[in-house]
């Protein structure tokens, strides 16, 4: 008998564009998020722990390594929420409209980028006086 | 003659073997995290300073502690709903995939367990 022709998989032969995008990043964003998890628990476990382990813990949030991670945690975080948020809309039926859509994607791509920014601005401000005011 | 009614000769086959149980525990949960890990970025920034004292009287007061452990729940929750459609997805081969989500289910039930008594510690021994 021959080979039929097999329906390929969507992501084999459709267009990249933003909409695919925006949901990679979806998925992408909240993989990366779980990871991070752990660091989010060593820290109330460094708490729970006394002073002394906590001003330890300051030392490994304070290291470049986890300054870049951290950054692109938040970064992630607020994508993943407000692309979430789009998507709940989406459940209760609103926003499917195309114009609507694309519209809604460039809005969550901007505010999540600033929000990063913004919060991220705030908190390094406290760390720094954290650590010169509670460690050193 | 099957005396089966039609409801129990369908349960469970459908392609997704199960109901909409996933769906909406991903969705509560989803919710659950668009009002709790916004209040904890926010508290973050506005204790003040991040010194040990300053973050453990935090957490010890009453409303955080009840926060600060619903938040350690969710996220786990929400993280392995999310995991598990991501493997599911795209680890093909059975076996594999089986312990796969075994390992994410077990470390994530380690985490949020370790996260909450951690919470509780901070609430209920006070600094030392």
């Amino acid at each position: 008998m021959a080979q039929h022709e097999r329906p390929l998989s969507p992501f084999m032969h459709y267009r990249w564009q933003y909409t695919n995008t925006l949901s990679i990043l979806h998925r992408l964003s909240g993989v990366f998020m779980s990871v991070g998890i752990a660091l989010f628990v060593y820290w109330l476990v460094a708490i729970a722990s006394g002073k002394d382990a906590y001003d330890q813990s300051l030392a490994c949030f304070s290291s470049p390594a986890t300054q870049v991670f951290l950054f692109g945690w938040l970064q992630a975080f607020f994508y993943h929420l407000l692309n979430g948020i789009r998507h709940l809309g989406w459940d209760l039926g609103y926003g499917f409209e195309k114009a609507v859509a694309r519209k809604t994607g460039t809005v969550v791509f901007v505010l999540a980028v600033l929000f990063a920014a913004l919060t991220w601005w705030c908190i390094t401000s406290q760390v720094t006086a954290s650590v010169y005011g509670g460690v050193l | 003659m099957s005396l089966r009614s039609p409801l129990g000769k369908v349960l469970g086959h459908g392609a997704s073997k199960e109901g909409a149980g996933h769906w909406w525990a991903q969705r509560l949960s989803a919710v659950a995290l668009v009002v709790l890990a916004p209040w904890f970025l926010l508290s973050l920034i506005s204790i003040g300073d991040l010194s040990y004292l300053n973050v453990q009287g935090w957490i010890a007061s009453p409303l955080s502690t009840v926060l600060l452990s619903l938040l350690v729940l969710a996220l786990t929750y929400h993280a392995y709903l999310g995991l598990q459609v991501v493997i599911e997805d795209y680890v093909a081969d059975q076996g594999v995939r089986l312990v796969v989500l075994v390992l994410v289910k077990f470390s994530l039930l380690v985490t949020s367990v370790l996260g909450v008594i951690s919470v509780l510690r901070i609430a209920f021994m006070g600094n030392h």
